[in-house]
């Protein structure tokens, strides 16, 4: 069994929903995105989604495009966040999914890039612009060594795409809450939870709730109808806020920490 | 083989195409893709389409011999297709033309598109204004300066045009921006992307309403010299108009096919948009919504690219192209900036033709092949666009002050 699955159902015997932080790794350099995964994962995380900056976002808001800029003034790839993911789990056990574009990823050298994602300590991987119809062997893949395939669902699913999609992840299902891009929401639409009913119809697996979740009361919001909420955004944009500020690491755990109390 | 027959039901040209987009715009994409095959196989919007580009558009544009071009090279008979002559100035209005057709059948109210050298943002605000549909137009705002003039012709023709200030403010950016504005207001708008890129049905799309070029060149060619040209050549940016002169042509052997990338400044990453160069540092990638080559660091992160001429400026190039490449159909090699501006006074002074400096790269590679050619063979060049929006461009470089 996955981390990821663990974690959910440990979550769901003590009666609660999991908070899916993610950051942009490298942002403002990997030593920071170190501390902040311990740091977040302190406060409560359950799932941490670490994203690779890639040069076109282009399913990302202003926020994380930033994000991505600052992470890039350095040279960095999937490799270089797979050594920190290395690094990270001699010191935690959370489960990461890697949050990325397919391009960056498809530069991972080896033959089998799941076996490389494992070795780094990796337990799912959510790619933005890649539709399950185009993944190839890569699910194979990840699903031999027991990666967890994330994939999104929208809006604009039709029944037909998310009986699909649900039967090719794993862990998690990643249900949008609204057409558009990253980023920091006003509220959260009533059709999300539309949504999240007419994914569990195809599914057993967990299903979170991400883009524009970035108040208390949405993490709530999202709680009472599915099993994770992720948080984006908001909290890149509390690094953004605070560059520079050597509490930069707590400022931004302490607003997560308030994202669920 | 036959190369007329791709892509695949998925858009797929070989390992090249398909759809790399987040899940949100995959509806909005199978519902143009059904669009679109339903109109292909409509004869009212077929003969709407062509009364159009005949009556709008001033299609058939002729094919021209370059009677002093020919002769100054001393080589192979030279014959230009004059996209130039198109309203609006380029090859690109017969694609936003098909594409405005279909939206107006699909209930879009909303237009979106992105421009590089502007000319698909000109002919975009154009099949706008002529169909009353609300036009959006992305742009770097380094390709803003570059192409003032018809940043104004947009506006004349009541586009909005939106600056874009991320990455390299050019083509690659202005994609982005447009795609994030689709996959944000897929319900009313519908996305008029100007080359053979993007996510499938795109390439084919764009390639089909294109192929009117070949089309018509081929008839044309025949009457005049009586047999196909032994040479086609055409700029490749993302690759619209070439493609839109060779498809017509790919089964035929006899028929050799050249592309021309902009080799910038130089070979080095970053210095030129020459995908297919050798050591360019171009490789197979996923980059907005299709796997094609892509101008890519070892990290893959997309490289900035440089070329003198907007349209031609982009770190990736149609997956139809990549799999043309690999087959070895169609050759492809790249000009310089300064070839290509050499190319561009040439034709100017020897035709009384002003090029757009996308398709001075064509005329540029022109120069070193026709010398090398026979006086009895043939070569076809698109001359994709006219010249008049590179004018500031080309007196700066020639350090003339306008």
């Amino acid at each position: 069994m996955s981390r990821i699955t663990e974690t959910f159902e440990r979550l769901k015997r003590e009666g609660r929903k999991a908070f899916i932080p993610y950051i942009t790794a490298g942002d403002p350099d990997l030593a920071t995105t170190e501390s902040l995964i311990l740091a977040l994962a302190d406060v409560g995380a359950d799932i941490l989604e670490l994203g690779v900056p890639f040069s076109d976002p282009m399913a990302d808001g202003p926020v994380i495009q930033r994000a991505s800029e600052r992470a890039l003034r350095n040279p960095i790839g999937v490799t270089d966040i797979l050594d920190l993911v290395e690094r990270v789990r001699t010191r935690t056990e959370i489960p990461i999914v890697l949050f990325t574009y397919f391009n960056p990823l498809l530069r991972l050298a080896e033959e089998n890039p799941g076996a490389r994602l494992k070795r780094a300590g990796i337990d799912g991987v959510l790619i933005t612009d890649l539709i399950p119809e185009e993944a190839g062997g890569l699910i194979d893949d990840l699903r031999r060594v027991d990666i967890d395939t994330i994939f999104l669902v929208a809006p604009t699913s039709t029944d037909e795409r998310i009986g699909f999609i649900a039967n090719v992840s794993r862990g998690f299902i990643y249900v949008v809450a609204r057409t558009g891009v990253t980023g920091v929401g006003e509220s959260v639409s009533e059709d999300v939870k539309r949504i999240v009913e007419r994914v569990r119809r195809y599914s057993t697996l967990p299903v979170a709730v991400g883009f524009g979740i970035s108040k208390p009361e949405h993490v709530r919001d999202v709680w009472q109808y599915a099993d994770g909420a992720v948080v984006g955004s908001r909290l890149v944009l509390e690094v953004e806020n605070n560059l520079g500020d050597s509490n930069l690491v707590e400022k931004v755990a302490r607003l997560a920490a308030g994202l669920i109390s | 083989m036959d190369f007329t027959a791709l892509p695949d039901a998925s858009g797929h040209f070989g390992q090249y195409g398909g759809s790399f987009v987040p899940e949100t715009l995959m509806h909005p994409l199978e519902e143009l893709k059904a669009a679109y095959s339903e109109a292909s196989l409509d004869e009212s919007f077929q003969l709407e389409f062509h009364t159009l580009l005949r009556e709008f558009v001033g299609r058939p544009t002729p094919v021209t011999y370059a009677e002093r071009l020919t002769g100054h090279f001393g080589g192979a008979q030279i014959y230009l297709k004059r996209e130039d002559l198109n309203h609006t100035g380029a090859h690109k209005i017969n694609n936003a033309l098909g594409q405005i057709l279909l939206a107006k059948r699909m209930g879009k109210r909303r237009i979106i598109a992105e421009t590089g050298a502007g000319q698909h943002g000109v002919a975009t605000a154009t099949v706008c204004a002529m169909t009353g549909l609300q036009c959006v137009v992305y742009m770097g705002t380094e390709d803003m300066k570059r192409q003032a003039l018809n940043v104004f012709r947009m506006r004349l023709m009541g586009a909005e045009v939106v600056g874009v200030e991320s990455g390299s403010r050019t083509l690659k950016d202005a994609i982005n921006e447009a795609l994030r504005d689709w996959v944000t207001n897929v319900g009313d708008t519908h996305y008029l992307l100007g080359s053979v890129l993007g996510p499938h049905p795109y390439p084919m799309m764009v390639r089909d309403f294109q192929s009117v070029i070949g089309r018509e060149a081929r008839g044309q060619m025949m009457a005049r010299c009586g047999r196909l040209p032994d040479y086609l050549l055409a700029c490749v940016g993302g690759g619209s108009n070439a493609i839109g002169l060779f498809y017509e042509f790919l089964n035929d052997e006899s028929v050799k096919m050249i592309g021309v990338e902009a080799g910038g400044r130089g070979l080095t990453l970053g210095e030129h948009a020459a995908r297919f160069l050798d050591e360019g540092g171009g490789s197979i990638g996923v980059l907005q919504g299709t796997r094609s080559y892509v101008l890519q660091d070892p990290r893959g992160q997309i490289a900035l690219t440089h070329s003198i001429s907007a349209g031609l400026d982009y770190p990736s190039i149609g997956p139809e192209h990549a799999f043309l490449h690999d087959r070895k159909r169609v050759d492809y090699v790249s000009a310089s900036d300064d070839e290509a501006l050499e190319a561009f006074q040439l034709i100017s002074r020897m035709e009384g033709i002003i090029p757009a400096l996308e398709s001075a790269h064509a005329i540029a590679h022109l120069a070193r092949l026709a010398p090398r050619l026979s006086k009895d063979e043939i070569i076809l060049v698109n001359l994709s666009g006219r010249g008049d929006k590179d004018v500031n461009t080309i007196a700066e470089r020639l350090g003339v002050k306008l």
